[in-house]
């Protein structure tokens, strides 16, 4: 079982490579239009230690833009959960907020903030994350069932009792299926403004000199390296999961 | 010696799409210290309204509930209650969702001492065996069960089941009011219980309250003789085939039908 799980996408992966590989010989493309996976190898030797230190970057910012939407999305979503007038008043700010592209954002804020690299990079990630969380919050909390806040209430629990014994716990599914959208999300915020910003830092700013230099395997490498690093985020997430909302898992079958 | 329970000229209507949609209209009902009453009537007809008042989650619009020489203006730790639906905290396993009012309640009972009266309790509805499972791996009547205990489980001054036993099958819900009788004999509360079974209801109860069609005013009533413990068979003698004849007789009127249709 335990080794089906992982030999099963491990295998996938090295098919994917391999047709990869494939499809770049049989088609006979130099490496300025498509690199194939041994040219990665290379690339990743002679800068490992760039990899490593703007990964990092990735990384930790990508973290702290996701951690800071959390903590004011589900703020956000308690509030439109909790009360209608704030759900109407709020919903359709938060629904123009999040329609705008945020590739437009971008060089806004990257304008605004001049020099503040990484305030910027948090800064977008954080708002390209938190709406999924807000917006399933607040619809875990507000189609509660009354029968649930019934139990506690009618044996004079407070209501604060009944968020954190009740609607918190139950809402917990939602909230984790809406952390693996904004873990995505805020991991993309992060590269845009890596690579539009002038002196950025991070992955995102290894790729753009990869094409400033037109060392086309590092950019691909570059690619690989944050499709990994999207991987690992999301499976942090999934972990959590586990741990927290287990419980809403359904045997299969 | 007042009662326990008091429902004095209750009148409630909710507020729909559609306008006021009167539910209760003139009810009475009055249950003494240590009785056990049952409350059936047309579904639909406002009975787990009746339970909600009671219990104190909401207010009517009219007239007054009193418990134990108390107005009821918002929900008492003294009332355990059972609901028509029976949710589970899914997160949770079987034991601790009985133990949860325990959480809720002020108790003196040590933690271990409180594990052990759930346990006590599952095993007495049958339950032995289930308590560290999920309710989403349990059946529903399994459920019904469950959410009996934790009804229970803080030793309540009133007991409010609606509908508790309806998702069970016949055998299974004959053992429960047998089970209800020791219950009582044990730890003795005063109960409403809201049924469609009229079996049931004079079974369980001392008093039977026919509930007219909505808006719901208190019909008839009717007294249960009670002499000693009950036992099954008593349901099969003449004088229960009367009771069960009046009744039904009773809800055909409330139903607005008085011809052969027959209530199952
Ligand atoms: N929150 C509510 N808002 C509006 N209407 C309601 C609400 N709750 C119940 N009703 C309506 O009030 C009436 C009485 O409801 P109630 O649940 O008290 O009936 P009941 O006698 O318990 O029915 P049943 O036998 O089916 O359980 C029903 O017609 C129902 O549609
Ligand atoms: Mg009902």
């Amino acid at each position: 079982m335990k080794l089906r799980q992982i030999a099963v996408p491990v295998i996938a992966i090295v098919i994917f490579l391999v047709l990869w590989e494939a499809l770049v010989w049989v088609m006979g493309w130099p490496n300025y239009k498509m690199a194939s996976p041994s040219d990665l190898v290379p690339a990743y030797l002679r800068y490992w230690n760039l990899f490593l230190i703007m990964g990092w970057q990735t990384l930790w910012r990508t973290v702290i833009g996701l951690l800071v939407a959390i903590v004011f999305g589900t703020a956000l979503g308690m509030i439109m959960g909790f009360s209608r007038t704030m759900r109407d008043a709020l919903y359709p700010l938060l629904v123009g907020f999040n329609a705008i592209p945020k590739a437009t954002v971008v060089p806004i804020i990257a304008l605004m903030f001049v020099g503040l690299h990484d305030f910027n990079t948090v800064l977008i990630a954080f708002m390209i994350s938190f709406f999924p969380i807000a917006v399933s919050v607040s619809i875990g909390l507000s189609t509660l069932e009354p029968e649930y806040r019934d139990i506690l209430r009618s044996l004079g629990a407070s209501q604060s009792t009944i968020f954190w014994k009740i609607a918190l716990p139950k809402t917990l599914p939602e909230f984790f299926g809406a952390l693996k959208v904004s873990v995505t999300l805020a991991f993309i915020g992060t590269n845009l403004m890596e690579i539009v910003s002038p002196h950025g830092r991070g992955l995102g700013a290894l790729f753009d000199s990869g094409k400033t230099n037109s060392d086309y395997p590092l950019m691909f490498a570059v690619l690989i390296a944050l499709a990994f690093l999207g991987i690992v985020l999301y499976y942090v997430v999934v972990a959590l999961e586990k741990v927290f909302a287990g419980w809403a898992e359904r045997a299969p079958g | 010696m007042t009662d326990l329970i008091q429902i004095k000229g209750v009148r409630h209507a909710y507020q729909t799409a559609t306008g006021p949609l009167p539910v209760l209209d003139g009810l009475e009902l009055s249950v003494p210290e240590g009785g056990f009453v049952a409350v059936v009537g047309p579904s639909g007809c406002g009975k787990s309204t009746l339970t909600r008042l009671v219990a104190g989650l909401m207010k009517p619009d009219q007239g007054e509930v009193w418990l134990h020489g108390e107005r009821v203006k918002s929900p008492r730790s003294t009332v355990g209650m059972a609901f028509q639906n029976p949710v589970m905290l899914e997160w949770r396993t079987i034991l601790k969702n009985v133990m949860l009012p325990l959480e809720i309640v002020p108790t003196k009972l040590s933690k271990a001492q409180q594990e052990e009266r759930a346990r006590y309790l599952l095993e007495l509805v049958g339950l032995k065996g289930f308590e560290d499972k999920r309710p989403s791996e349990l059946s529903g009547g399994m459920r019904q069960r469950a959410s009996l205990c934790r009804a229970l489980v803080h030793q309540p001054e009133v007991l409010i089941l609606d509908e508790p036993f309806g998702a069970l099958d016949a055998f299974t819900r004959e053992d429960l009011w047998q089970i209800m009788h020791q219950v009582k004999a044990k730890e003795p509360f005063t109960g409403v219980l809201i049924t469609h079974d009229l079996r049931e209801s004079i079974f369980l109860a001392d008093q039977v309250v026919v509930l007219s069609g909505r808006p719901a005013r208190t019909q008839f009533t009717l007294d249960v003789p009670s002499d000693g413990p009950r036992h099954l068979d008593m349901l099969y003698t003449p004088e229960a085939a009367d009771m069960l004849h009046t009744l039904r007789h009773q809800i055909e009127i409330a139903q607005g039908r008085t011809g052969a249709e027959a209530l199952v």
